[in-house]
């Protein structure tokens, strides 16, 4: 109820309360007198009517006058007050109430003060602590940025989905450079966060090597880290280390391993030239045996028998010469190129022989469904290993065995002699000839689908190794024995080094590992996920023409992936593509491109997969994006591609979000949301454009309640505009 | 009778000395030049003793071994590898295929000869 009106109304009751108790005191008396004597009561009041009038007209104007004060002082007054302090609230917090009016009012306007007073240093203090938080929040970023961009490896941050969630400028070069075709040139599609590292390596070593992490950290190994070398799909070597990152709340050893980082560093050149080194010592050892076996036997027999006939004597001179020549000059071809060989080692781990056998035996039964069994096993032996391809050879030889022997069982037993460990995959009943086993050693592994370029005898070759077939005849069984190197000391980390690892993982490790990230979930496209997680690849196209189905080709595709509610320029896809027609004049001053310009650029045919390849898991997003599906799905038989995620188009999100609007033009609604427009009309620019637009559309769609894909879907379907077809 | 030697390598200027020393010695001697011909030479000539390289064309020195063994009536065959290959995994790998003894070149041809008579008389 308003204030004016509860004032009338009380104004109203004064009266009331002045007039009524007189009226109704007259009333009933009149009601219960005879008639003379109300007569008498007429004549005695009529005449002095006037008097009493004037007394209580009096009365009710002091009444009234009072009244309003009051009201004044303890009804407008606070009102006043509220408003105030409403004000002091939120847009002025300097703002302080006029202490006026009554001492209640006052001493109400003082507290309010007071407490404003408090909140005011409250609120200080605590911008000075975010502030402060902010600042080392800030130093800490740079000085990890520094630290990322200086080190020379790559660093791949992942979380345990394999989804990347922060890499540095050297692992995006390096994985730039590994890229193949158009990819390349298009900024590298392969990396970029929220995607999948599996993409890039191969999905059996990661989760291998994370196995092996976990195996160790349980076992509370000093150093659970894991090395592997891996092959690219181009056929580049790279040298992985993993670490784990350990969760937050937990002792050392108990936290739940969240992530892990990858430093990756490319050997292909490195390992080459440890190729030609290795070559060289062979040339200069075993290769020089022969040689010298000859020099020496011939020399002792010269030396034997001096009483051999001259033809004998001179052939043997004749060997001398030249097997002494054939060495030199051996010599010399070595001493040239031993100059440039770097010292890289493939790096093998050591590995208690029972984890490697235990290892072995599950994959044997769940890659094979073949029963497995131990024999003697010897407890206390460490080898010197590289577990993912050494597992990878015991599972090819069980499966070889299964498949051509039909063998129903796999026994090993592992067993040392000084500095040999013999891994015995031991099987009974049909015998396996040796040329069967020389014939495995240089095939390229494969069990089931799963195949690799390495061969059995690279992998023996990597440990320094052999393997043979040996039968026990008594037995009636048969086994194939692989020789390692057993571990010098095993797992003799320097005590430097594990405190090193304990200080990281522990309480006191380094704050820039806490990255609020491992808790992003990135689960491919789902309908109902909410439009703010979901990862968006926005995308333009130029094209010769309007008219895709009469033969107009697209000539530019710039792309820039949207993750976690951020743009990411980093993460782009520009790419001019030769349309194989030549351009139309009227279109060269629109989109800026020319003939020489797309001469030369790969085609459609090996652009639209390694776009295909930058969208994985993305929702589409373009303005107007009818007409550059349009020019996709034309593509695609041709290609092989389809775009089959789902779409959203800026345009009708546009007509639903400001259904009265005339035009619903990039610009115009660009202009609408208060986004600067530069560098439009290269595909790239306007992706770049779109993208800033669609990320405040998002937020518009929220307030409408649209707040999943599918509604947002479901929206743009039902404007007008969605009937529209080129 | 003199003992028989079989020779089979398949570079020319060790296979010289070998021959010229085994005669010295007082064997009977044939030679070899790859796997293949070894084999054939096994048949064909019956040594009591062969020395054999690993690395030669055709068939390599530890096939010719392990297809020897193979056979019980060359049970009391004598096999000496002779080998540029010298590393231990390598000499165990002969080793266990059956060779009676591994010789690493270069060798001193007095111990060869030595050994080479050990097997002979001993076996």
């Amino acid at each position: 109820m308003n204030a004016r009106i509860r004032f009338a109304l009380a104004v109203v009751v004064l009266g009331l309360l002045m007039t009524g108790p007189f009226v109704l005191t007259g009333i009933v008396l009149f009601a219960d007198a005879q008639e003379a004597e109300r007569q008498a009561l007429v004549d005695l009041l009529t005449p002095r009517l006037p008097l009493g009038a004037l007394i209580t007209t009096f009365g009710f104007i002091i009444g009234v006058v009072v009244l309003r004060n009051l009201f004044r002082q303890y009804v407008t007054g606070l009102l006043n007050m509220a408003e105030k302090l409403r004000l002091m609230l939120s847009a002025n917090r300097h703002f302080r109430v006029e202490s006026e009016g009554p001492p209640e009012v006052r001493a109400l306007a003082q507290a309010a003060n007071d407490l404003a007073q408090q909140r005011d240093e409250l609120l200080t203090d605590v911008e000075a602590q975010i502030a402060q938080a902010k600042r080392s929040v800030e130093e800490e970023k740079n000085r990890l940025a520094a630290l990322m961009s200086e080190l020379a490896l790559g660093v791949v941050v992942c979380n345990l989905d394999g989804r990347i969630l922060l890499y540095n400028n050297r692992a995006r070069l390096q994985f730039k450079a590994l890229a193949q075709g158009p990819t390349s040139v298009a900024g590298g599609a392969l990396i970029g966060l929220g995607r999948s590292i599996f993409a890039i390596l191969e999905r059996g070593q990661i989760t291998h090597a994370l196995e092996n992490i976990q195996q160790r950290l349980r076992k509370g190994s000093s150093e659970p880290v894991a090395n592997f070398i891996t092959t690219t799909r181009s056929g580049q070597l790279l040298r992985a280390q993993m670490a784990p990152v350990i969760g937050a709340g937990g002792a050392v050893g108990e936290g739940e391993v969240t992530g892990y980082v990858l430093t990756i560093e490319n050997i292909t050149r490195s390992f080459e030239r440890e190729t030609e080194r290795d070559q060289v010592i062979h040339s200069l050892s075993d290769g020089s045996r022969p040689a010298l076996a000859s020099l020496r036997a011939a020399v002792e027999m010269l030396k034997e028998h001096p009483d051999m006939d001259v033809p004998t004597r001179e052939r043997f001179v004749g060997v001398i010469e030249e097997e002494a020549g054939r060495m030199s000059q051996v010599l010399d071809r070595t001493l040239n190129t031993f100059a440039d060989s770097l010292k890289t080692r493939w790096p093998l781990e050591d590995v208690l022989g029972v984890d490697l056998v235990a290892a072995a035996c599950r994959r044997v039964e769940a890659r094979l469904s073949l029963a497995t069994k131990t024999e003697e096993l010897d407890e206390d032996l460490w080898i010197r290993v590289d577990s993912f391809s050494l597992l990878q050879a015991i599972a090819f030889l069980a499966s070889r065995l299964q498949d051509h022997y039909a063998i129903r069982e796999l026994r090993f037993r592992l067993s040392a002699e000084e500095h040999m460990a013999f891994v015995d995959l031991i099987w009974s009943g049909v015998p396996v000839s040796s040329e069967t086993l020389y014939t495995w050693e240089l095939e390229p592994m494969s069990i089931g689908a799963e195949t690799t370029p390495l061969t059995l005898r690279d992998v023996i070759d990597r440990h320094g190794g052999e393997i043979w077939y040996q039968r026990e005849k008594a037995a009636h069984r048969a086994f194939f024995r692989l020789v390692l190197p057993v571990a010098a000391t095993p797992e003799a980390a320097p005590e430097a080094l594990a405190a090193y690892h304990q200080s990281a993982r522990g309480d006191s490790r380094p704050e820039y590992y806490d990255f609020n990230l491992f808790n992003f979930q990135h689960a491919g496209v789902d309908l109902d996920r909410r439009l703010v997680e979901l990862a968006y690849t926005v995308f333009d196209t130029e094209t010769t023409g309007l008219e895709p189905s009469n033969g107009d080709e697209i000539i530019q595709v710039g792309a820039v992936r949207i993750v976690n509610g951020r743009l990411l320029r980093q993460e782009i896809f520009d790419q001019l593509v030769d349309p194989r027609i030549p351009l139309k004049p009227e279109g060269i001053p629109i989109h800026g491109i020319t003939e020489d310009m797309v001469r030369g650029q790969p085609t459609i045919d090996a652009v639209l997969p390694a776009f295909h390849e930058f969208c994985t898991d993305t929702v589409l997003v373009a303005h107007n994006a009818a007409f550059d599906m349009r020019f996709l799905q034309l593509k695609e038989d041709s290609t092989g591609v389809r775009f089959q995620q789902p779409v959203l188009d800026t345009l009708l999100l546009s007509a639903v979000i400001h259904a009265n609007q005339e035009s619903h033009r990039l610009e115009s609604i660009a202009d609408r949301l208060g986004i600067n427009v530069i560098g439009r009309h290269t595909a790239l620019g306007d992706a770049f454009v779109t993208g800033e637009v669609f990320l405040k559309m998002v937020g518009l769609l929220a307030d409408m309640g649209i707040h999943t894909l599918r509604q947002a879907l479901e929206a743009a379907q039902k404007t007008y505009l969605a009937r529209v077809k080129y | 009778m003199a003992k028989k030697v079989l020779i089979v390598d398949d570079e020319p200027n060790i296979v010289l000395s070998l021959e010229f020393l085994m005669n010295k010695a007082g064997f009977d001697v044939a030679v070899a030049r790859d796997g293949e011909e070894a084999l054939a030479q096994v048949a064909a000539f019956g040594p009591d003793l062969v020395l054999l390289d690993i690395m030669m064309p055709k068939k390599s020195g530890y096939e010719v071994c392990e297809i020897l063994r193979s056979d019980p009536a060359r049970a009391g065959m004598k096999i000496v590898m002779l080998s540029a290959k010298g590393r231990d995994t390598e000499v165990a790998k002969g080793m266990a295929l059956g060779a009676d003894a591994y010789v690493t070149k270069p060798f001193s041809t007095k111990d060869l000869v030595a050994q080479v008579a050990g097997l002979l008389n001993g076996g």
